[in-house]
């Protein structure tokens, strides 16, 4: 099965072991994740303000590909656009929701995007996720050849998987989405209260503090209740809760660090795709200690 | 059809001038008077220094060009751009590496590109600036050079953005960058610049640094030419 | 909490409906709906970090008072949603946010400054970060 596919920015610059596993894992499973020919970055917020026009542009624009795809025939039919980057998947999905109900705001969007085809408000935007729990879990487990037995994962959602309501990938007060997958790839699942709690998303350039209070709080949580791990699906979330441990570290004695990683390297590493695939090289916290010391690589 | 008209009437400043149809914008201003002291090059639209800005009566459109390509019409606005306020980062090329991030580094203001295109439209290379200043975000350098390779730096992207990006100085560094780490070394140039060093065309040198002005263009007009 | 409004007497007759009307059309939000249950406040992650708790911002916008826009509240709000999840009344607490941020973005303010982010910081953080920062904080 053929899908477009959106990568966004930061899977082609410091994301790379997210998308390199995705797109393996997704192949080991059958699906085809084109990436759209010709693209632009998103925006990675929704435009909130009731007269915004400008800052749909860019996710307007990146629906409008999806379109040109099928135009062009590289897709048949097929309008399910296919996201990693948990902000690009609440921003394209978001505007997408907006336009379509907005005829007023959309006949101003073609008229700034003249060069464009106008938009026809085809595309559905999905998360690969989602993907998978319709493919079905029992799929997924029959492709693991090294289950992830032992490992005890705490998956973390933060906010815009989940948030606002309507517009998630999963129920946002009791996610199972990510549970259910780990549990599919052999490994033990952690829940805790905070994997929903934001990590101080776009705070990391001006107030790192605030960050590494919210990274402390979630990582310490989820050691607390057992976890050796976190996996997660948004490039910023596993910046502020990985890179910004070093932070953590210096504000809050006696924390110990923990691996963070996407939740397609775990697929990728269950699905015996090897380790190169997986780039758990370029995880900050290096992860493959525990690995090891699990016997996983 | 009607009869072609031999003159347009133009507005420079906000004054009329009937000046000749067949001129560009530039010829038309000096012959109605002005001289350019700025803001005109080589005149044959490979330096960017005549960047201009214009509309036409009944359109909203503002449209951009260059003044010495641009052939005037019936009813432009006219204001030239001399210069474009925008600040060149400092860098040492070699110390620089092509890293994904080394763009939004020297030019964060990138991040605030909204893909309202309106760049591409001022260009009057007809490049895709809003695809390379996004391929500069994704830290894409090779897309960036290749996609910014006509670029004159006239400034007219610069003066349209609503996001205040100076896109044609991110693309010179990404040229930069692309030219010094990223683009295959030529092999035939490196030969002969070993050549040249070791002093295999000295000699050469020496003689037609020797010989009179007319040897010189009798030796030029025997040349042979191979194809 | 702060002394942004410490001894302000808030007469409910001069309520600047002004300002009111302008969040409201802003933000898309029946602002009106708020009868302070405080949901919102409890369920923020960000108001140790707070001059004003999101549901005090909510009735100071209720009141049309204009002071709210000094509140470093919206700057610290991180857009995460969960007040809005929490209100009983249907309230988007963050739109709310987003249009104060805009107000005053709208009127030549950057709250984020770019030339004091230093380089070694830009070649560390992903796009992901600069763009939604600068999206959320600079117009």
């Amino acid at each position: 099965m053929r899908f477009a596919y959106y990568p966004g920015c930061t899977l082609k610059t410091t994301a790379r072991n997210y998308e390199d596993s995705a797109l393996a894992s997704a192949r080991a499973l059958g699906m085809e994740l084109l990436e759209l020919p010709r693209w632009n970055c998103c925006g990675t917020v929704h435009a909130l303000a009731k007269d915004d026009v400008m800052h749909y542009l860019a996710p307007i624009r990146v629906l409008v590909r999806v379109e040109d795809m099928n135009r062009e025939g590289i897709l048949e039919g097929n309008y399910r656009l296919v996201t990693l980057c948990a902000m690009c998947y609440n921003t394209l999905k978001r505007a997408n929701g907006v336009v379509k109900e907005d005829p007023d705001r959309m006949r101003k969007l073609h008229d700034i995007m003249e060069r464009e085809q106008p938009y026809e408000g085809k595309v559905e935007v999905l998360h690969l996720l989602e993907l998978l729990r319709e493919m079905g879990f029992e799929k997924v487990a029959e492709r693991v050849e090294r289950p992830l037995t032992g490992l005890r994962v705490a998956p973390y959602y933060g906010c815009l998987l989940l948030r606002p309501r309507g517009f998630g990938i999963d129920n946002p007060d009791s996610p199972r989405v990510m549970e259910d997958l780990i549990r599919a790839l052999g490994g033990e699942v952690v829940e805790f209260p905070y994997r929903a709690r934001c990590c101080g998303s776009y705070h990391t350039v001006e107030r790192k503090d605030i960050v590494a209070e919210a990274a402390y709080k979630i990582l310490s949580q989820a050691r607390e209740m057992g976890a050796e791990i976190v996996a997660l699906a948004c490039p910023l979330c596993s910046f502020n809760l990985s890179e910004r441990q070093d932070e953590v570290e210096r504000e809050f004695p006696g924390f110990r660090k923990i691996p963070v990683v996407y939740f397609t390297q775990l697929m990728a590493l269950a699905f015996g795709l090897g380790e190169d695939v997986c780039g758990l090289d370029q995880n900050h916290v290096d992860p493959r200690p525990l690995l090891r010391s699990k016997s996983l690589i | 059809m009607g009869e072609e008209r031999s003159t347009v009437t133009i507005y420079v400043m906000g004054k009329a001038y009937e000046v000749p149809a067949s001129l560009t914008i530039m010829k038309a201003m000096e012959y109605i008077g002005y001289r350019f002291v700025r803001g005109a090059g080589c005149r044959a639209g490979f330096c960017g220094a005549c960047a201009t800005l214009y509309r036409k009566k009944g359109s909203y459109k503002l449209e951009a060009a260059l003044a010495c390509q641009k052939v005037v019409e019936d009813g432009m606005y006219i204001a030239t751009i001399p210069f474009a306020p925008a600040e060149k980062r400092t860098y040492d090329i070699n110390k620089l590496r092509p890293t994904p991030n080394v763009l939004l580094e020297y030019y964060p203001e990138i991040a605030r590109c909204l893909s309202c295109n309106t760049c591409t439209k001022a260009c009057p290379q007809d490049l895709q600036v809003m695809d390379y200043v996004q391929a500069a975000i994704r830290g894409d350098i090779e897309e960036v050079a290749r996609l910014s390779f006509d670029c004159l730096s006239c400034g007219l992207c610069a003066m349209r953005c609503p996001a205040e990006i100076v896109p044609y100085n991110v693309a010179q560094l990404a040229r930069r960058l692309y030219a010094k780490y990223l683009a295959k070394t030529s092999e035939h140039l490196m030969r002969r610049l070993k050549e040249i060093e070791e002093g295999k065309f000295d000699e050469e040198l020496k003689r037609l640094k020797g010989l009179s002005r007319e040897e010189l263009k009798e030796l030029y007009d025997k040349r042979e030419i191979r194809v | 909490m702060s002394t942004l409004l410490a001894g302000r007497v808030i007469r409910i007759s001069e309520r600047n409906g002004r300002f009111s009307e302008r969040v409201k059309a802003l933000s898309g939000e029946e602002i009106d709906l708020c009868f302070q249950c405080g949901g919102c406040s409890s369920a923020c992650p960000m108001t140790s970090q707070m001059d004003l708790l999101p549901s005090k911002v909510m009735r100071l916008v209720q009141l049309g008072e204009e002071a709210v826009l000094k509140s470093r509240t919206p700057w610290i709000c991180s857009t995460c949603f969960n007040c809005a999840a929490r209100c009983p009344r249907g309230i988007d607490i963050a739109n709310v946010m987003e249009a104060l941020r805009q107000m005053l973005l709208r009127s030549k303010f950057d709250h984020l400054k770019l030339e004091t982010v230093g380089r070694e910081e830009l070649r560390e953080i992903p796009p992901i970060a600069l763009i939604s920062s600068l999206r959320k904080f600079t117009s």
